[in-house]
């Protein structure tokens, strides 16, 4: 199931220049500088990241995986902005994370589609909210948009749903529509919290490889939050292992295998290899 | 589709029967029309008078929908501004319970102090007695949004007015809707009220008039009236509702399949 190859994508430009130079592009896309995070003050303060220092460039697609409570999903609401670190720097396209210096798409775990929209609704809002797009919103929420919101759900498998509404859908097609609600404003930067994670094995895998499409078909720069090793391993360009709580980043390697990839890589030796150190590793990292 | 035939079948047959048992009973038992009179009898009277009542029945009418709308802006607007704040929420939510709490009779004669006897007090009673319930349900409506859903919009950057249009008042819509249908109810109640003790126009006014000249099928005339004129506003918001707000009960009504 190869869509890229029979589905011509949407062409588009990766990135709007006024909104994105290729300076900053350039420039490192995420950085962490001893950025920590403590929630509550005194006796009940609880450390959700301890500081962390982590560079990711422009284009990679990083894996954070580790134990339950490290800290993963913190990273990515600094990143978002969700939240503010309590300490250290968080850069995002070499500016504060609240400067928006890049167009982020998010999902989440939880599909969170607006239940009183339809999907198509639903996956245009970023246009809606983001500049540029926000700017020609009533022109073309009609036309241009409509049209570039039913090719992506089309190259998503979704085409026949854009009508639906969220409660009509499977919990692996609304998973679907969540990543295209988070690629439709063409992002230089994803964030994806375990998206795939409530979700069955094949379902999962059929959407790996849609997200690998994507990405190598956009190549935005990637940080994925999993705590599937497998997941990891066969998205992801780099691999990130944090420690149990409060978490800290103890290892930090490139994937070699070349992408795309494919869903029988997961079962080749070097792949189970690379899996079975992680493991030991986040193994380790919970006993200490 | 059967099902809800019969269920219509059988609440129409109930509301039947009840004129049938209601006349029956009056005749059986011997009941004088100056203290019950028969159904049939308050029909006929209501056709007979129908040209008197039909100015009464318009002022009523459009005092209600007039003091409905003031208090639905009202409404809309603080429970807006006290649902978005949680400090507003906080701070303002026990007033608002004590204020709500009042007997809405008594604000009736303050009115009629204020602005004498008529359109006017009848038109503010039917305004404060509905703004409670609209600001409670948007405020809940909103203070119970799910974070995730704001949390959405937040990654995209949205501006807190975007969170609010695209997220929180759809959100609060079905709780508004559920209000609303209550509300117009009351503001009937209070436009009658009022038109009751100060005014000399409007339904509730024939009926004070009606039963101090002994027309006691007139007085029913104008009860039965108000009970038409009630469900036929509450049915109209019930539409309103499912139209709007089929997402929140997952209703036939909007399914495309």
């Amino acid at each position: 199931m190869n869509m890229t190859s029979n589905i011509p994508a949407p062409t588009l430009p990766i990135a709007t220049p006024e909104t994105t130079p290729a300076s900053v592009r350039a420039r490192s896309a995420i950085e962490l500088q001893a950025a920590s995070v403590v929630f509550g003050t005194g006796e009940t303060a609880v450390t959700a990241l301890s500081p962390t220092t982590l560079k990711m460039a422009s284009g990679e697609f990083l894996a954070l995986v580790g134990p339950s409570g490290c800290g993963k999903s913190t990273i990515l609401k600094l990143v978002s902005n969700l939240i503010r670190p309590s300490a250290g720097v968080v850069l995002v396209g070499g500016r504060e994370a609240a400067a928006r210096k890049l167009r982020i798409g998010m999902a989440f775990q939880n599909p969170t589609m607006l239940p009183w929209l339809t999907i198509e609704q639903n996956v245009m809002m970023p246009l809606k909210i983001v500049e540029p797009f926000k700017r020609s919103y009533r022109q073309d929420k009609k036309g241009a948009f409509r049209d570039r919101v039913h090719a992506l759900l089309k190259q998503v498998g979704l085409g026949d749903f854009a009508n639906h509404f969220p409660w009509q859908l499977s919990g692996g097609m609304l998973q679907r529509s969540n990543l295209c609600r988070a690629l439709i404003h063409e992002p230089d930067l994803l964030l994806l919290d375990e998206p795939f994670g409530a979700l069955d094995q094949f379902t999962r895998e059929e959407l790996w490889q849609i997200m690998q499409d994507l990405y190598l078909d956009r190549a935005p720069t990637v940080l994925l939050v999993t705590h599937d090793l497998r997941e990891a391993g066969f998205l992801a360009s780099r691999i990130c292992v944090m420690s149990a709580r409060p978490g800290r980043v103890i290892s930090d390697e490139p994937v070699t295998l070349p992408q795309p990839r494919d869903i029988a890589t997961i079962y080749s030796p070097e792949f189970v290899e690379m899996t079975q150190n992680l493991r030991e590793m986040i193994a380790q990292a919970r006993s200490s | 589709m059967s099902d809800n035939l019969r269920t219509r079948f059988l609440s129409t047959s109930l509301i039947v029967g009840f004129f049938l048992l209601w006349e029956v009973l009056c005749i059986i038992l011997n009941v004088s029309d100056l203290v019950l009179p028969r159904p049939s009898e308050i029909l006929v009277t209501m056709y007979n008078r129908f040209p008197v009542l039909w100015p009464h029945i318009l002022q009523t009418l459009s005092t209600t929908l007039i003091g409905f709308a003031f208090g639905v802006t009202i409404g809309v607007a603080l429970g807006v501004i006290v649902g978005t704040s949680k400090v507003a929420y906080a701070v303002a939510y026990p007033l608002l319970v004590g204020f709500s709490s009042i007997p809405k009779v008594a604000v009736v004669p303050i009115f009629v102090l204020w602005f004498g006897s008529g359109t006017t007090p009848a038109i503010l009673t039917a305004m404060v007695i509905c703004v409670f319930p609209i600001v409670v349900n948007i405020a809940t409506g909103l203070a119970t949004t799910e974070p995730e859903l704001e949390d959405v919009l937040k990654t995209m950057g949205a501006s807190r007015s975007e969170i609010l249009w695209n997220v929180g008042l759809p959100r609060a819509m079905p709780y508004f809707f559920a209000s609303l249908k209550v509300a117009i109810t009351l503001s009937f109640v209070g436009a009658v009220l009022s038109e009751t003790v100060a005014s000399n126009m409007g339904i509730g006014f024939v009926m004070m008039t009606a039963s101090s000249n002994f027309q006691v099928s007139l007085v029913f005339a104008g009860l039965i009236l108000l009970a038409l004129m009630g469900v036929i506003l509450y049915a109209i918001f019930s539409l309103l509702e499912r139209r709007i707000t089929g997402w929140a009960t997952r209703g036939n009504d909007i399914a495309i399949t």
